[in-house]
């Protein structure tokens, strides 16, 4: 696990952050109402795989805040912690995925990284959202549900197809030292 | 590109005012408007939340792209209640009174209309607040504030590199999509939902390969000036918590007390006129 919190950890919170917002702009419309493909959850997977559960957490809880109030102007509350969650969840994991050392180009990190990203889904979407959509909001049960699945269908496919492609082209060009092979 | 909301500097006490005692203000008010369904008390929210909003002096041309998004959210949500649950209204209010019947299962009763109608003045209890809360909170003196009131300034350093950055961010993101369209790369709705994720791509990876860049930057420049070494920063945008900051704070959780006991004082969060 990695906690530590230092310089980098700030700055990657901060623009992680403003990459989450920015990319809220882009939603790709699935055939549920009000559900997308959130290109933006890959991206804070990505995040959250690179620098730890922390990063991870706070650019889903504060970039889900920020980016609905600037964008759609509401908070969906319900909806932000359990964004919080993937983020902390997939995070926790960091150190075994080493994708700045290059390390994620096995199959062992990505299968990892797509097991950890489906339970986290799981949990967020199918229980933490509704239960908290139906005491925070009472709408009605169905609804719930429906929006709940279609989440975390949206979210598994975005973050496993997106979100393992920018982890391992990432681990693949930032590790520079161990793209050089020995020449006989 | 969508418009989003940003500071504008203007002169009232409600630009005045400390950030957080508006971020105190603002979560303290979704939270109320979250629990509670009394129509009374939601009702008189949205009232209170115009006047702030006139005192604020926010122009319609700062919120009204937004405004409009937020319209269509909600004109869908409403929509999709009913259609997943046409008698939500009963099941809470207790009666049935039926207007006129549609098909099936569906009928149109007043109890759903009154629920949904609850519903919908929920979202106008919120939005101006968001509203008001992003165009007259300066995100440095936020920051600085933040810290002032005991919060590691590893938070208000975050959150402001956040708000610092989202415009940074957005312009290199419409330039790379204009670089990608110009190159042939289709982005609207033309596109299958697979070729539409690959295309997407295309843009998400150069910006996030910039971004890490931008990370290690700013990072490294934070080091050189010894970021982090103490445990105190002073601040330049620095603001003390003023009189009108502690009345402010002081009726908002007023507010919220008397709110959330008119709302439960029969032992029901929703307002029943039908009984």
């Amino acid at each position: 696990m990695k906690l530590k919190f230092g310089i980098k950890e700030v700055v990657a919170i901060g623009i992680g952050t403003a990459l989450f917002v920015a990319l809220t702009q882009i939603q790709i419309p699935t055939p549920i109402p009000n559900t997308y493909l959130q290109p933006r959850m890959a991206v804070m997977a990505f995040l959250a795989a690179v620098f730890g559960p922390v990063v991870g957490g706070v650019i889903g809880l504060l970039g889900h805040a920020l980016g609905d109030a600037m964008f759609y102007g509401s908070v969906w509350w319900s909806w932000v912690f359990p964004d919080g969650v993937v983020g902390f969840a997939i995070g926790l994991f960091a150190a075994r995925y080493a994708i700045k050392e290059g390390g994620f180009t096995s199959k062992k990190p990505i299968v990892l990284f797509n097991v950890v990203q489906v339970i986290a889904n799981a949990i967020a979407w199918i229980v933490l959202a509704p239960i908290l959509d139906i005491v925070i909001y009472a709408e009605p049960v169905e609804k719930l549900l429906a929006q709940g699945a279609g989440a975390f269908l949206g979210n598994i496919l975005i973050i496993g197809i997106l979100g393992t492609l920018l982890c391992v082209g990432y681990s693949k060009i930032g590790a520079k030292s161990s793209s050089l092979t020995k020449e006989d | 590109m969508a418009k989003i909301l940003s500071y504008e500097e203007k002169d009232t006490w409600i630009h005045r005012l400390s950030g957080v005692t508006k971020l105190i203000f603002f979560l303290l008010w979704c939270f109320t408007s979250m629990l509670t369904y009394d129509t009374r008390v939601l009702l008189f929210m949205v009232f209170f939340s115009l006047i702030v909003f006139k005192i604020s002096k926010t122009q319609w041309k700062q919120v009204g792209a937004v405004f409009k998004l937020v319209m269509v959210f909600l004109v869908f949500n409403v929509l999709a209640i009913y259609i997943f649950s046409p008698d939500q209204g009963t099941a809470i209010y207790g009666t049935k009174t039926v207007l006129f019947h549609i098909a099936g299962r569906y009928d149109m009763t007043l109890e759903q209309l009154f629920y949904e109608f609850n519903v919908v003045i929920k979202y106008f209890t919120i939005i101006p607040a968001v509203f008001m809360f992003l165009v007259t909170t300066n995100p440095s003196e936020f920051a600085a504030s933040m810290n002032k009131i005991g919060i590691s300034y590893n938070v208000g350093y975050a959150i402001s590199i956040a708000l610092r950055y989202i415009p940074d961010v957005q312009g290199e993101f419409t330039k790379i999509r204009n670089a990608q369209e110009a190159r042939g790369i289709e982005m609207s709705g033309k596109a299958s939902l697979m070729s539409r994720i690959k295309n997407t791509s295309s843009i998400i990876f150069p910006l996030i390969f910039s971004s890490m860049d931008r990370i290690d930057v700013v990072s490294n420049a934070m080091e050189l000036r010894g970021y982090g070494k103490h445990k105190k920063r002073t601040w330049y945008m620095e603001r003390a918590l003023k009189r009108n900051d502690y009345l402010v704070i002081g009726f908002t959780v007023l507010f919220m007390v008397a709110a959330l006991a008119v709302t439960f004082a029969d032992g029901s969060r929703f307002y029943n006129p039908f009984v």
